[in-house]
């Protein structure tokens, strides 16, 4: 199961990347249809100076506050890098959770249920909505639903959510350049001269030398 | 870049061009450099790569942060205008009764693929121009390797591709000095190298459209321009304006200091410097126009902003729309004397359509774990590949021809799937210890691509609708496919290797059956075969200089006239064929042949 996820998802990345576009699709991706908008648009015809979401951002001042939370809880902030809220995660989501392909609509109902059953879910706990409650109830909270395989079945809608979200946040937070060098991607800088190949200290840490 | 024409000044060229990638680029640049009128016509828009390309954008300054989706399946910041896998209002569609559903990548940009393409550059070898004598399947060339060694370096030179000499079986070393010399390897690269020769799989350098250094204009120049001081002094002056890489930002996305090859960056703008070529965008053509005698005299098109429709005509024609979409125009252009089609006599416009075979693998490799970074952006594609290594034990194997293998890994920008392992690995982690997780992980993965040979047949071909018509009025296309045993048995193999490397390397990988690892026909964006090159007007569309068997004037110069479609990417050998009938057109032009 995991071995086949990574396949499937990290795959198109791994090799699309390497071998620049037009060589690999994703396993499983949504198949071509046909477009619906006949006219200059951002996404079939991109500037790619700015930055234009042509959908909807639909999600409420309130699941927003809600999800700011969440994704700092998951991705605080710490010594090398910022919590997921300060580079707008939740922002973020919002765009996800709007646009029109298949998986994202999947996602607005996983991610905005998700929000309302975890607000549900405080009020029975603690007779107060998500954010009102301590940051220890808060963390308690994420703790019976982090793991889809060890929540009890009556959670079950919670650890959907977690799983989900958590993913989407890992995503939306590192492709943050905030983030980068504490993750470890030293890239995007042009280099004079010819590439520079690999450091010998990974050279000796991999058993390379002479390869 | 200096463009366009102003519509109304159209006058009569010696030659018309029919799309403005490969083919029709290097079929453009060198006629105009030689002092023929020519006159391009491209059915997307106008676009400039040093202006528009994104060069260093991240992904938070995209929708999705630059994830795919079905309207930008490569992801936001692919350079792929107005177009993808469908093309607003330009429908196509499966035959009734095909086993596959057919993928059709059509940009709408002048240049074409060539703006977003993998940038790989591997010759076809001896053995990939006789195929059917080798083992009785597909189809011979009318030509050999050693016919088109010559225009294969002077392409190299021209064009600028690194990598290395290897003299491996099938997989030609270029001539001394035609090469730029290759990127240092990464470390996930050293890694496969490493695990690859214990099971008896070479890795080596690639070769792919990349300057690693600059350009001696001049020199280079005057090497494949001995008699022409102005292709020159153009072409010379425009190499050395070019930079080498800088080893950042992905080839995908176009290249803004012209480091890699794009018809946009490389071809178009010496062709436009000799003042002999005009260029008409979003303008698209609807068939070739022939005389009574069954003559080419020009071509019909539909301007797109006006919607009104025009003639333009010349003595030579030429359709490098790229495989299908010259097809479709050939079996769109019936008149009395062509009832079947423009050069169609032989019926084969249309068939043997082949794409490469696709399958991919990937795997998470334990001691790329936790590394220190460095930049391994690198060249924006591979560095090392795989050739096929298996010409020995052929016969053992249970399927015709081979593949090459891509691969990649390591540290590249982050993208929405970029730790998606996690996922599997790090359950119920979320807070400082998920950040401590996604720093062991990221960079720890690695992907194999296998890119093969198919054979063609005769369940693999496109056709024209006899019912459908696109929103200019032009008749669509609609495919019908079936894979072959071969086929399906190589990408099983593929799968079986990649586990075996993933497996070598310390990762757990679970190979795939074939039939379910195949990627769809036509997604891997290599279509061939359409109106084949052969030595017979009976069995073939066009003689080897991509000139149509029925109609002398008129000339094919894109994949569609590939007999066979080898393992090893389509680009450099559309560029060397157009450069062979560059020279051959000039020769019959100069001898009033044409």
């Amino acid at each position: 199961m995991h071995e086949s996820n990574i396949s499937r998802r990290s795959i198109f990345k791994l090799v699309a990347a390497a071998s620049a576009a037009g060589s690999l699709a994703p396993v499983g991706a949504e198949p071509p249809k046909p477009l619906t908008r006949h006219f200059k648009n951002p996404l079939s015809d991109p500037d790619y100076t700015t930055k234009q979401i042509p959908w909807d951002l639909p999600l409420e001042a309130s699941e927003l506050a809600t999800l700011a939370l969440l994704v700092d809880l998951i991705m605080p902030a710490d010594e090398s890098s910022p919590a997921a809220s300060a580079i707008g995660v939740h922002d973020f989501l919002n765009e996800w959770v709007g646009a029109p392909y298949a998986e994202n609509r999947e996602d607005h109902d996983t991610i905005r249920g998700g929000v309302s059953w975890i607000n549900t879910h405080t009020w029975k706990l603690h007779d107060k909505p998500f954010a009102a409650v301590t940051p220890d109830q808060q963390t308690a909270i994420l703790d019976s639903i982090c793991d889809a395989s060890k929540a009890p079945p009556e959670l079950a809608y919670g650890a959907r959510f977690f799983k989900k979200l958590r993913m989407l946040t890992l995503g939306g937070y590192y492709t943050h350049p905030a983030t980068w060098k504490s993750l470890g991607y030293v890239g995007n800088v042009p280099i004079a001269g010819p590439y520079p190949g690999v450091p010998d200290e990974i050279i000796k840490i991999l058993g390379l030398e002479g390869v | 870049m200096a463009i366009l024409t102003d519509r109304k000044s159209l006058r009569e060229y010696d030659v018309i061009i029919v799309g403005s990638g490969a083919g029709g680029g290097m079929m453009g640049m060198l006629l105009a450099l030689n002092g023929v009128k020519v006159l391009m016509i491209e059915a997307g828009r106008n676009y400039d790569p040093q202006k528009e390309t994104p060069m260093f954008n991240t992904p938070d300054q995209a929708p999705l942060r630059g994830k795919g989706t079905a309207d930008r399946f490569f992801g936001h910041y692919d350079a792929t205008v107005g177009g993808g896998w469908q093309v607003p209002g330009e429908p196509y569609g499966d035959k009734p009764g095909t086993d596959e559903e057919f993928w059709w990548w059509r940009p709408r940009m002048l240049g074409g693929r060539t703006n977003h393409w993998g940038r790989i550059s591997l010759r076809f070898g001896p053995y990939d121009f006789k195929p059917k004598s080798r083992d009785g399947l597909g189809f011979d060339w009318p030509i050999s390797y050693e016919d088109l060694a010559p225009y294969y370096d002077k392409t190299e030179m021209m064009v600028g591709i690194h990598g290395s000499n290897e003299g491996m079986e099938n997989t030609p070393d270029s001539s001394p000095g035609v090469l730029q010399p290759p990127p240092k390897p990464r470390a996930c690269e050293l890694v496969i190298k490493k695990y690859g020769k214990g099971l008896g799989i070479p890795v080596i350098p690639i070769h792919r459209a990349v300057l690693t250094e600059p350009m001696k204009g001049a020199e280079i120049a005057a090497k494949l321009f001995p008699n022409n001081p102005k292709a020159q002094k153009i072409v010379g002056d425009d190499m050395s304006n070019r930079a080498a890489c800088f080893w950042a930002t992905p080839c995908g996305r176009g290249c803004s200091i012209r480091a890699n090859f794009q018809s946009t960056t490389v071809l178009l703008p010496p062709a436009l410097a000799t003042g002999n070529l005009d260029i008409i965008t979003d303008a698209m053509v609807r068939e070739v126009i022939t005389d009574a005698t069954g003559k080419a005299t020009g071509v019909h098109f539909v301007d797109k902003l006006t919607r009104v429709d025009s003639i333009a005509k010349a003595g030579v024609i030429v359709l490098s729309a790229s495989t299908c979409e010259t097809a479709r125009i050939l079996l769109n252009s019936k008149s009395a004397l062509f009832p079947n089609g423009l050069a169609n006599s032989s019926g084969q416009v249309g068939k043997n359509l082949t794409d490469s075979v696709g399958s991919a693998l990937g795997g998470h490799i334990p001691q790329m774990e936790s590394l220190p970074p460095y930049n391994e952006d690198g060249a924006g594609g591979e560095h090392l590949y795989t050739p096929w290594w298996n010409y020995k034990i052929q016969e053992t194997l249970g399927f015709a021809r081979g593949y090459h293998i891509e691969m990649g890994g390591g540290r590249d920008m982050p993208s929405m799937g970029s730790l998606g392992m996690l996922d599997g690995t790090s359950p119920g982690i979320y807070g400082k210890k998920l950040k401590e997780e996604a720093r062991r992980y990221f960079g720890a993965g690695i992907g194999f691509a296998g890119r093969g040979e198919m054979i063609p047949n005769e369940h693999c071909y496109c056709e024209v609708d006899p019912t459908r018509v696109d929103q200019w009025g032009i008749p669509t296309l609609r495919f019908h496919w079936k894979w072959s045993d071969h086929e399906i048995d190589q990408a099983t193999h593929m799968q079986n290797t990649f586990a075996e490397l993933i497996t070598a390397m310390g990762g757990k990988a679970t190979p795939r059956p074939g039939r379910e690892a195949l990627n769809k026909p036509g997604e891997i964006i290599h279509e061939a075969g359409t109106a084949m090159m052969g030595s017979d007007a009976k069995t073939s569309v066009v003689n080897s200089f991509g000139q149509t068997w029925d109609v002398k004037n008129l000339f094919l110069m894109d994949a569609s006239i590939l007999p066979s479609n080898p393992d090893k990417n389509l680009t450099l050998t559309v560029l060397a064929l157009a450069w062979r009938s560059a020279d051959y057109l000039l020769d019959e032009l100069k001898q009033g042949n044409i």
